[in-house]
């Protein structure tokens, strides 16, 4: 290419901390205006029918993503629940092979009135229940080893 | 020195006289609507940890703008205009703004590099328990009927008169996620990023008032009162696996979602992979608080007179509307449809959570269903919708954003 012959202009693009110098012939430099111009009136003049395509495309997208993503997860939970499944059914063998074996000499008798002899007062048996839990736990002791006198409603 | 001269110089400089000349009422009538926006923010609690900020925001800016020349103010719209301009030698240029913009530029630059909505994401997924949603994946089909709205907020937009990005920027309010909506809008249509985040966060305060009314009349009593099983248990290894699963299967997907929801994931895999305890914590904390202060000023200042006091806000704010309750009704409408298909095991009323506003959403469907049956406990069937709306609303955002930029 000779040089002499060919016009060349200089872009300055962006600031002075990141000043991009770019080299275009006559030719390259109309082609980049006309694409420029062209993207501009693209977002002006989009068409009704235009808007109609891409609202249905793009829900169409958005729900084949998310379906696609469940049929995913449907999976792994698939192959967490066999998992799970498999866990139990040796847990159960577990407690079935111990039953079967004689049971220690004797057994820690269980604090008593920790079961049964809870009085509620307005309260129902499932947030009793979950109050004893949540007691238990920020304790950390075993429920059995705690003793519940009443439970009441403070209204 | 001349007194008289020196008065005159100092009148002539104050906002005071500014009100009086050049569309400076403009200015005056924004002051009224940031004021509003603080009572709505601090007295009816709307959304106040954003809209306070926002009106503050909106409120500074209106008093120390008044022209472009203005030396004094904390935002300037011309700075920014010359960085959308193509032939402009500051076109995206951020020196130019850190060389010559206020306090008000400088913040502003984490909104339009699309940091804050990023990271504010980063602290929802910290903060959300994706388990109701694991335990029940098909709660990702009403997330993703939810967002009804937005396409149709689109094509009213283009309806009425707005170009394409605009019209993007405008629909995905239906998301009802604020991050996702100033995140596309900073991309797309910038100029816009005012009236549209007011209106998502405006929207999102309102629904429950919005939703309800719609939620009766497309349900019936019968339909309310279903009582939902409870969910099974989830496994701290599937919640570890479904932020990786998620960001490798919606990245690979749409990669103009990368952001949003890399950082939705990135946040949950810190909350329940149990060993970076102190990330979450601040990601959750710190982090979202510091990011809460600057997106909400920042957005604020976008609100300039001159900008905001146009045909096109009062459009956005009826199209916003629009959205809004088009995406309940897509979410509720799939949620009769899993009604009929399961025999009557799914209460239509989650489907309205389908919107991505977190926890509102599913708290209105808990409401709704209590009022129908006193006994019956929504929430947690809510939430997986509710956070199915987020991975759904994030995508309807990577496409529009695939498509318009």
């Amino acid at each position: 290419m000779e040089l002499e012959n060919t016009t060349l202009d200089v872009e300055i693009i962006g600031g002075a901390d990141d000043v991009t110098a770019v080299l275009l012939s006559e030719e390259t430099q109309e082609t980049t205006e006309m694409t420029t111009k062209e993207s501009k009136n693209e977002a002006k003049d989009m068409s009704i029918a235009d808007a109609g395509i891409t609202a249905v495309f793009g829900y169409a997208v958005v729900f084949s993503g998310l379906l696609i993503l469940m049929i995913v997860l449907y999976c792994t939970g698939a192959i967490f629940k066999a998992k799970d499944a498999k866990a139990k059914a040796a847990k159960e063998a577990e407690s079935k092979a111990a039953k079967n074996t004689p049971a220690p000499a004797a057994e820690k008798a269980l604090a008593p009135g920790s079961a049964g002899h809870v009085k509620l007062f307005d309260v129902p048996d499932k947030e009793a229940a979950m109050i004893m839990a949540i007691v238990a736990d920020k304790m950390q002791k075993p429920l059995n080893e705690l003793r519940f006198i009443s439970i009441k409603e403070v209204k | 020195m001349d007194i008289l001269e020196t008065l005159k110089t100092l009148w002539n400089d104050s906002g005071f006289h500014s009100f009086l000349v050049d569309g400076g009422w403009k200015n005056l009538i924004m002051i009224a609507i940031s004021c509003v926006l603080l009572y709505l923010g601090i007295k009816k609690q709307f959304e106040p940890l954003l809209l306070v900020g926002i009106a503050f925001g909106c409120l500074l800016v209106n008093l120390s703008y008044f022209s472009p020349e203005s030396a004094d103010a904390l935002y300037h719209l011309d700075l920014w205009d010359n960085f959308l301009d193509h032939d402009h030698p500051d076109y995206h240029s951020y020196g130019a703004i850190m060389r010559n913009g206020g306090l008000l530029d400088i913040l502003y630059i984490g909104v339009k590099a699309g940091i804050y909505p990023s990271l504010i994401f980063m602290g929802v997924g910290a903060m959300t328990d994706f388990g109701p949603l694991i335990s029940n994946p098909k709660s990702l089909l009403l997330g993703a009927a939810a967002q009804m709205g937005v396409f149709l907020a689109f094509f009213g937009a283009v309806c009425l008169g707005f170009d394409g990005n605009a019209a993007a920027s405008i629909g995905i309010i239906g998301g009802a996620d604020g991050p996702t909506a100033i995140f596309l809008t900073s991309k797309l249509k910038p100029e816009l990023l005012g009236p549209i985040a007011i209106a998502a966060y405006s929207y999102m305060a309102l629904i429950p008032m919005i939703q309800p009314p719609i939620m009766r009349l497309l349900t019936t009593e019968k339909e309310r009162k279903v009582k939902m099983e409870q969910s099974r248990m989830v496994s701290k290894t599937e919640k570890i696996l479904f932020p990786i699963i998620v960001a490798l299967f919606v990245i690979l997907l749409l990669p103009s979602t990368a952001p949003l929801v890399g950082c939705l994931m990135l946040g949950n895999l810190w909350r329940e992979c149990g060993v970076t305890e102190r990330l979450s914590d601040t990601v959750q904390n710190a982090l979202m608080n510091i990011v809460t202060v600057f997106l909400g000023i920042s957005v604020g200042a976008t609100t300039v007179a001159s900008r905001f006091l146009s045909l096109e806000t009062i459009k956005i704010i009826v199209l916003g509307l629009t959205a809004f309750c088009f995406s309940t009704v897509g979410g509720l409408l799939v949620g009769k449809l899993m009604y009929k298909l399961t025999g009557g095991k799914v209460n239509p009323l989650i489907g309205s959570a389908g919107v991505s506003a977190v926890p509102m959403a599913a708290r209105v469907s808990q409401m709704e269903g209590q009022k129908a049956n006193p006994s019956n406990f929504l929430l947690m069937h809510a939430m997986g919708p509710n956070v199915a709306g987020v991975i759904g609303s994030a995508i309807a955002a990577g496409f529009l954003l695939a498509v318009f930029k």
